[in-house]
């Protein structure tokens, strides 16, 4: 899903490229072994898949939420169904950026009544998409619960919001970048930290 | 896309294209059960009426208040500008009230460029229909509803199920034969067609009898042709779109612009039996009111190629994309 120029419509603070003179936090090893725990974490806290349903938010929480469903359907033979949640509609900071590209919400058949939905996201930083996130699930249905798995954890949270599945947690300054890649959009799975003085402005 | 939207011209390839796939994903969101988005939040929208119109202003009043902006409708019948205020006083009334755009309709052509260039107003100027100038917001819905039709990948979709037929987001109108039919001469639709579908890579011709084609239509970017049996048989168009006849702007029946209603049905109107020459796969649109008869017989209006309704309820996601695209960007938006 290549966006517009504007960069990353997703979460503002993940990447696009690999800066020069970036930090590698996780490797694609480190980040299968963190999925394939959010997977097991998953299944444990719900007792099994039933009424399960992954929701990505782009760009990249859709990939990471396709592959937890494999991954619980390694662990459980269970199919989870998933689907993606575009959250920029709901954002509260869009007069302060210049328009952002809408991407697909698409919604697994059966909707989101009284399922238990997992939003997916990469990093969780302000906590400001998923709280979008969540008014846009209340506008397409109640769901029994929601739940929230990141990849990466990296603090600054500006509202009381909380992850219940956690990859990594890294503290960071906000002054730092974390970028995470994945396969599926980068072409190459890894979280990278840089800092201004090495990475430049973000 | 610019701070206004006064002119199809306004939208190169690129933006055009932006301006669908955003519309697409409006269209998505219509589907719904809460239809409503809290978008624009605390914006204003004006509705600034000046001519006869219900189809345009509902359109956008419904694509504002989807979007949680709140609607102000302002309409010239019954307002101070039967009592003889100036285009600018209204203008500044509005401004004083805090609009964030204004959605102009006017019969002088050029009047919105006016209210956007002369510093009346700080917000965003969207043209829905000036004169015999221009209706771009018109000409978008029509791209989005041909683009839907024949650009769609895999089978051609009527209705939207799902993940709906987003298979032809990215995608333009390369190569697609457009045929536009009828009063040219008093159309804001045709002109803001022909730029926006050349800009999307469709040939557009128009067909339409030599009093109702404007002075400089050469200069076009189109094939103009005054047979409309021809252009049907040997065009073999991909979209048909007739126009209404106008005859609120001709002074008689025909105006002095063609002989009778009659005679203009039977030459240029699209009847049972032009329907018949048409591909299999080509859509009859019509950007309405239709004149039942007149340009567009019943058989065509009410078939199962015609995408008129479908328009309409098309008209307000591409208001809403445009809206979201003028507005919800920083204060003023990218010059």
């Amino acid at each position: 899903m290549t966006s517009a120029a504007q960069g990353a419509p997703g979460a503002p603070d993940s990447g696009t490229t690999a800066l020069p003179g970036a930090r590698v936090l996780l490797e694609s090893g480190d980040i299968h072994r963190a999925l394939t725990r959010i997977a097991h974490e998953l299944l444990e806290a719900n007792k099994g898949p039933h009424d399960l349903i992954l929701l990505g938010i782009p760009t990249r929480g859709v990939p990471l939420a396709q592959r937890l469903a494999r991954r619980i359907a390694d662990a459980d033979g269970a199919e989870v169904p998933t689907g993606s949640l575009d959250v920029t509609m709901y954002r509260d900071d869009l007069r302060r950026h210049p328009t952002r590209t809408l991407l697909p919400t698409e919604l697994p058949p059966g909707g989101l009544d009284d399922r238990i939905v997992v939003l997916v996201d990469d990093v969780l930083y302000s906590g400001r998409t998923i709280r979008a996130a969540l008014d846009a699930v209340s506008d397409l249905g109640r769901p029994r619960a929601v739940r929230l798995a990141v990849l990466v954890d990296r603090g600054h949270r500006e509202l009381p919001i909380r992850a219940d599945h956690v990859g990594k947690n890294l503290p960071t300054s906000s002054a730092e970048r974390v970028s995470v890649l994945l396969a599926e959009t980068d072409g190459r799975d890894a979280v990278l930290l840089s800092s201004p003085a090495t990475g430049g402005a973000a | 896309m610019s701070r206004h939207l006064l002119s199809a011209a306004d939208l190169d390839h690129a933006a055009a294209v932006h301006v669908l796939d955003v519309a697409e994903e409006m269209a998505a969101t219509q589907r719904r059960e809460i239809k409503k988005l809290p978008t624009l939040r605390g914006r204003t929208v004006v509705n600034l009426f000046f001519e006869d119109s219900t189809r345009t202003r509902t359109s956008f009043e419904a694509a504002a208040k989807r979007l949680s902006a709140d609607v102000i409708n302002f309409s010239a019948k019954g307002s101070s500008v039967s009592k003889g205020e100036s285009l600018k006083d209204t203008a500044l009334t509005l401004q004083a009230m805090g609009a964030d755009a204004v959605v102009i309709r006017h019969p002088a052509s050029g009047a919105p460029h006016r209210l956007a260039r002369a510093g009346w107003t700080r917000g965003s100027v969207v043209n829905a229909g000036d004169g015999t100038h221009e209706h771009p917001t018109q000409a978008l819905l029509d791209a989005f509803t041909i683009r839907r039709h024949l650009r769609a990948d895999g089978a051609p979709t009527g209705s939207g199920t799902a993940a709906g037929p987003g298979s032809a987001t990215g995608r333009d109108l390369d190569g697609l034969r457009v045929t536009i039919v009828g009063d040219v001469l008093h159309s804001r639709v045709a002109r803001s067609n022909v730029l926006l579908l050349h800009t999307l890579g469709a040939h557009v011709t128009l067909v339409a009898p030599p009093t109702l084609l404007p002075v400089g239509i050469g200069g076009w970017p189109c094939e103009v042709s005054h047979d409309l049996d021809g252009a049907l048989r040997d065009g073999a168009p991909d979209a048909v779109m007739m126009l209404r006849v106008q005859r609120e702007r001709m002074s008689t029946a025909g105006g002095g612009f063609f002989p009778s209603a009659r005679e203009y049905s039977r030459r240029y109107g699209l009847s049972a039996a032009r329907l018949r020459l048409l591909p299999e796969h080509t859509i009859v649109m019509h950007p309405g009111p239709m004149n039942r008869g007149l340009e567009i017989s019943a058989d065509a209006a009410d078939s199962p190629r015609s995408t008129i309704v479908e328009q309409v309820g098309n008209g307000v996601a591409v208001r809403m994309a445009v809206l979201y695209l003028l507005l919800a960007g920083d204060l003023g938006g990218r010059a």
